[in-house]
């Protein structure tokens, strides 16, 4: 019994309704390293902040050393010493570095007054172990990503912790930033502390994690020793298919050229974008998450400015300054994040899909509401929407049904250019399925589609050319017939050993 | 229209809603309020023989219409930015003032009126930017303009009063429609009432106040001008405050600069009494109507029961915080799983429970003598 | 960060980082510029601005208000705002004038700990609507500034307290001057060394910067953020009840509506002193600095013949260029930083 550190039994967690995590069952030993993998929208994170007490379960119980325990916020957690490094950066602006690491906990004198001299000693001294280099009176407001990661993680091992959990924590290190990481991990390890490491890069995790958990869709799939398992091995448990028979693209001869960008820059996200679509052709954008891919998309529908370089929508060349002018040259955007940017959860499906053409359905600005409903109604059958009518509230649909909503909205807008950004992100398998084969029936009909992904199957699967980015420039361009996962990913990372997100 | 019940049901989605009824549709909120108002007249009849007096309750009625004119923006405001235009009582001043200033220096009341309209709507529009272009929080421009609008009146009267408006301007704050007991006043309003209330509901201006209420960004995205509809909103709500700087200078015959002050407190309290949420996105007219009618019936028999227009504001204050609070606490309470009973939180409530009767303990020692003396 | 060069961890050039932080210290630089300016220019108008009489008074003017914006400023710190401190002037100044009136063979020195009770009351009431009742702070304050006003109504029945109903000592409480300066400057100057003190020694102090800064953050790093949100409006009842004490003291009298409008000036000093109302930030010596400008502003308008009238829009100028500056340097900051 003494074997287990920690064991989650029967967790369970719902938001709004939604079910995050079902049954999932966690077992950690001491001085282990324990690498919880699964895609996006699997439940890692929820589970991290299940274990922290950020969140309590619905069901389910957690028990530490054996006994049963009940973290009602994180401050309990970090008492019976769990520390934490969260997905989400979660440092404080207006802070600075040094106090960033130990905030909530300064140290203080006899007195109860903070000491900053120590706090700064400490902070010093915690940092140069790190073999980091940073101001330590700087506000965190003002320094880079890759900075803020670091002041995360000697936050988390300034706590001394018998468990440390790390979402994510190399997400924008360079190799031998994770190098250094690497050794300080396999020191604590070395000493006892058991460690969750939750990472895409999964030759990552080959090389650090002594054991392995998977999660799919909110649910438990298997834990096995690292040694014991192969990288394709993993992927199949992660997605639970192979992953071949997925991508039915069809050939399409592409017509004209539609979209033309060339040296687009946005001052500190990308620099000198190129590339052309043209009509029925799928043109595929890989990077890593962060290379500036969303940027891109962003700019050119006019949500960022771009601070130079040109666009050209059929020939003409153009400045689009608002989405509103993107829509009116035919163009339409499926973003990234389907929550914050493309659904209006409190509103009905019908509102959600006519709001872009609002105006066709009105006189005088006067809302006409049967040609709303027909239009909102034909659009929502077409994409085959699965719900009770469509005046349901979107936030009550499966995350599929949602990204078919928002798809239905575009679609009425009967775009040209159809911009899609991580389009099966979170989504179940066969809902997936049939969005590939609508992208592909899409392109058929001539529409021109730049495709966002950080799935490579679905990359090489559907894409008649890619296009690659890597900290905001293209690295890469391949047609069908030359792309392969070795070349993408190494034109995604800069090197061949680190693996992009590959699954 | 023409399409067969059989093409529907092959589909997997439904077109029409299952049918309710008008009343249905009528939210719980509404007829809370409706509830409410029905109380308050059956009690205030009891207490005073003149509440149902006709002739009293047009006086009073024309009261609240300043008030009536400034929540109807402020209702767009709260459902779109879930926040407040603070600056509408300073900027009715302003405008009253402005009118007044122009008057007393020899122009024609309709062309100083006028410009204190165009006034208003300049002050509004210059929110708007702030808040639109800027990306400043409304809260704080306007507590920024709240200050520099009634500034402004200050500096343009000084300590003096406009006075000797014409009959002909007087009359659309204390004039009645020919024939009738209501005032010029709530016909005005209830035009504006309608109108504000259509425009929410049924078009596509309203539709849009509330999805960036609900979700900015996607509404950005799906092409909508958010930031001209706000700088609209802003600007109309400027409008609406000197229209109601004209009525209330018209009720009043002559105008101060502190004509007005701290108007926007009433507003906030009738349109979020009304359910208009405070975080955004939801609201109805109907409701700010409905709040209207309750506040302005309940101050009505308060003030048949001598009680004094300022402790008035107690009960105001608690309505406007219970508005929020109730709801809030029965939602704690329902989600609340496997409450464990906590004898420290306990005895906490206890405690702060036992300072808040020790402070009106003493509230009431304290003031013994000045009933005694009064 | 660029792709083809980026900057190794740390290494922050020197000249970008300078310039960074005078744009973040630039609001205790400017506003004391601005007011050296503004010296200046009042004194070539009227020499009778800068003698030391004048500037006594100018202190004296500004002390109840800079320990009440002292206040303001922590709420405002952690995104809230607290607008009835006006109210809880005028209750809490009716109440302890009373008891001071009716009871004159009490210490008159009671009276300071009777109001900040009195006022930590009023602001508990207001931390719990906030807090466990989550109603922005906006609105319960809005709220309670009416409900606390019409208490003083209620309270006093209409009527004053009025200067020959006050015994002498209780009005020589605030501008006795046994020390040199009169007591209200003294006690202002603790207050501002204690929150000056609370706020950059304390961890409670420095969780209320955390809250403002990312309360999700501070709630992953485990601070307990209803404590601190309850905490500063507590505070902002205590500080301001003892500001009403010493309001009743200086203007020898209680009415209804003392301290009406009070609240806009209190906020006016914080955000020119460059407290951000999205939280996070805000010195204490910025605060002075703010109430310091808005007092000389008020001095000095008589002097330079310009109407009284002007003072308000003055001010509401100020919190506009205030904020719109504030706007832009953040802005600016986040530029530089990629």
């Amino acid at each position: 019994m003494n074997e287990h550190l920690l064991e989650l039994r029967g967790i369970s967690k719902s938001f709004s309704g939604v079910e995050v995590l079902h049954e999932v069952s966690f077992t950690l030993h001491p001085g282990e390293v324990h690498a919880l993998l699964g895609e996006n929208g699997a439940g890692k994170s929820t589970l991290v902040k299940i274990i922290t007490g950020v969140h309590q379960p619905d069901k389910g119980e957690i028990l530490l050393g054996g006994e049963p325990v009940h973290f009602s916020d994180a401050r309990d957690s970090r008492q019976a010493g769990i520390a934490a490094i969260y997905q989400e950066l979660s440092l404080f602006p207006d802070l600075d570095v040094a106090e960033n690491i130990f905030a909530g906990r300064q140290p203080v004198t006899l007195g109860g007054r903070v000491d900053w001299r120590k706090l700064y000693a400490e902070a010093g001294k915690l940092l140069d172990s790190l073999g980091v280099k940073l101001d330590l009176k700087q506000k965190a407001r003002t320094l880079s990503i890759a900075q803020q990661q670091m002041v995360e993680i000697a936050r988390a091992f300034s706590i001394n912790a018998q468990i440390l959990i790390m979402d994510e924590p190399t997400s924008s290190l360079t190799l031998h930033e994770v190098d250094d990481l690497f050794r300080l991990v396999r020191r604590l390890r070395a000493e006892g502390t058991a460690i969750i490491f939750i990472s895409h890069r999964l030759e990552e995790l080959l090389a650090l994690a002594d054991r392995v958990t998977v999660l799919r869709d909110g649910s438990y799939v298997a834990t096995h020793p690292m040694k014991e398992v192969t990288r394709f091995g993993l992927i199949r448990m992660m997605v639970g298919r192979t992953i071949t028979d997925l991508f039915p693209k069809q050939d399409v001869t592409p017509g004209e050229v539609v979209l033309k960008v060339e040296n687009l820059t946005r001052a500190g996200s990308f620099y000198k974008v190129s590339f052309e679509l043209r009509r029925g052709e799928i043109l595929g954008l890989a990077g890593l998450v962060g290379a500036g891919r969303t940027n891109v998309a962003r700019a050119i529908f006019g949500v960022e400015l771009p601070t130079a370089g040109r666009i050209q929508v059929e020939g003409r060349e153009v400045r689009i300054t608002s989405p509103q002018q993107a829509i009116e040259l035919g163009l339409a955007y499926v973003p990234e994040d389907r929550q914050l940017h493309g659904l209006i959860p409190a509103m009905h499906i019908t509102s959600n899909i006519s709001l872009p053409m609002l105006a066709h359905y009105a006189r005088m600005g006067w809302l006409r509401d049967t040609r709303e409903r027909k239009s909102a109604y034909e659009a929502a059958c077409q994409m085959d929407v699965r719900a009770n009518s469509i005046w349901q509230l979107a936030r009550e649909l499966s995350g599929g049904n949602q990204q078919k909503v928002v798809l239905a909205k575009w679609l009425s807008t009967q775009p040209r250019i159809l911009i899609l950004d991580e389009p099966t992100r979170g989504i179940d398998v066969g809902t997936k399925a049939a969005l590939h084969a609508l992208m592909s029936k899409l392109a058929a009909e001539g529409i021109a589609i730049l495709m966002i992904s950080s799935e490579l199957p679905e990359i090489l699967g559907m894409s008649d050319r890619v296009i690659v980015m890597r900290e905001g420039r293209v690295t890469g361009a391949f047609s069908r017939a030359e792309a392969t996962q070795e070349k993408i990913i190494s034109a995604a990372t800069q090197d061949v050993a680190t693996i992009g997100i590959t699954l | 229209m023409t399409q067969t019940p059989e093409t529907q049901s092959a589909s997997l989605i439904k077109e029409f809603a299952p049918r309710r009824s008008f009343l249905a549709d009528f939210q719980r909120w509404e007829w809370l309020l409706v509830l409410l108002i029905v109380v308050v007249i059956v009690a205030n009849t009891r207490l005073s023989p003149h509440f149902l007096d006709a002739r009293n309750i047009s006086r009073t009625s024309s009261d609240f219409m300043e008030l009536g004119l400034m929540m109807l923006p402020m209702a767009f405001i709260i459902i779109t930015t879930a926040s407040v235009d603070l600056s509408v009582a300073s900027n009715l001043g302003m405008c009253a003032s402005f009118m007044g200033w122009l008057f007393m220096h020899g122009v024609n009341i309709w062309v100083a009126a006028l410009a204190a309209l165009a006034l208003g709507t300049l002050a509004g529009f210059l929110n708007g930017n702030l808040v639109a272009r800027l990306k400043l929080s409304p809260l704080v421009v306007t507590l920024g303009t709240y200050a520099f609008y009634r500034g402004v009146a200050y500096v343009l009267l000084g300590d003096q009063a406009a006075r000797g408006y014409p009959k002909a301007f007087t009359y659309i704050g204390q004039g009645r429609i020919p024939g009738t007991l209501i005032p010029f006043s709530v016909a005005l309003f209830v035009v504006l009432a309608i109108i504000f209330g259509l425009i929410l509901h049924r078009t596509i201006f309203g539709r849009y106040t509330f999805s960036i209420g609900n979700n900015e960004n996607a509404t950005l995205y799906s092409g909508v001008p958010v930031a001209r509809v706000k700088i609209i909103l802003f600007t109309v709500s400027g409008f609406m405050a000197a229209l109601a700087g004209l009525v209330l200078a018209a009720r009043f015959g002559s105008t101060r600069p502190d004509i007005g002050t701290g108007l926007e407190l009433a507003v906030i309290t009738a349109a979020v009494l009304g359910g208009v949420d405070i975080n955004g996105g939801r609201g109805t007219i109907v409701g700010t109507v409905l709040s209207l009618l309750l506040i302005g019936l309940m101050r009505f028999g308060m003030g048949l029961l001598n009680i004094q227009g300022q402790v008035q504001g107690i009960v105001i204050g608690l309505l406007l915080i219970l508005s929020i609070l109730l709801p809030n606490i029965a939602q704690q309470i329902s989600s609340a799983r496997g409450v464990r009973i906590n004898w420290r939180s306990a005895l906490i409530s206890l405690g702060i429970l036992a300072v808040f009767v020790l402070f009106f303990l003493f509230f009431f020692w304290s003031r013994a003598p000045v009933i005694a003396g009064g | 960060m660029t792709a083809q060069n980026p900057p190794a961890l740390g290494t922050s050039p020197a000249t970008r980082r300078n310039l960074l932080w005078t744009l973040v210290r630039f609001r205790e630089a400017g506003i004391s510029v601005f007011i050296l300016i503004l010296v200046v220019a009042i004194t070539l108008r009227s020499p009778s601005f800068l003698t030391v009489d004048n500037f006594e008074d100018i202190l004296l003017n500004i002390s109840i208000l800079t320990i009440v914006a002292l206040a303001q400023a922590m709420v405002i710190i952690t995104r809230g705002i607290d607008l009835s401190v006006s109210s809880m002037i005028g209750l809490v100044a009716m109440m302890v004038a009373f008891v001071v009136k009716e009871h004159p063979e009490m210490p008159v020195l009671f009276a300071v700990p009777l109001g900040m009770a009195l006022g930590a009351v009023l602001g508990t009431f207001n931390g719990l609507i906030i807090t466990f009742g989550k109603v922005p702070p906006i609105i319960a304050t809005l709220g309670t500034l009416s409900i606390y006003r019409g208490l003083v109504f209620f309270y006093s029945q209409g009527t004053w307290i009025n200067s020959f109903e006050l015994p002498r000592s209780f009005k020589l409480l605030s501008k006795g001057t046994p020390l040199g300066l009169p007591n209200m400057v003294i006690i202002a100057i603790v207050v501002a060394v204690v929150v000056y003190y609370f706020l950059n020694y304390t961890r409670t102090g420095r969780d209320i910067f955390a809250v403002g800064s990312n309360p999700d953050a501070a709630q992953f790093a485990g601070i307990r953020k209803q404590r601190i949100t309850f905490l500063v409006y507590l505070i902002s009842g205590l500080l301001t009840g003892l500001a009403a004490v010493l309001w009743a003291s200086r203007f020898e009298s209680a009415q209804t509506n003392t301290g009406l409008g009070f609240e806009l000036q209190t906020v006016a000093a914080a955000v020119i002193g460059g407290v951000s109302t999205s939280g996070g930030a805000g010195t204490v010596p910025g605060v002075l600095l703010g109430a310091l400008l808005l007092g000389i502003i008020q001095n000095a308008l008589p002097l330079v013949h310009i109407s009284p009238f002007w003072q308000l829009a003055i001010q509401g100028v100020l919190i506009l260029v205030a904020v719109v500056t504030d706007n832009l340097i953040v802005r600016r900051a986040q530029r530089t930083r990629k």
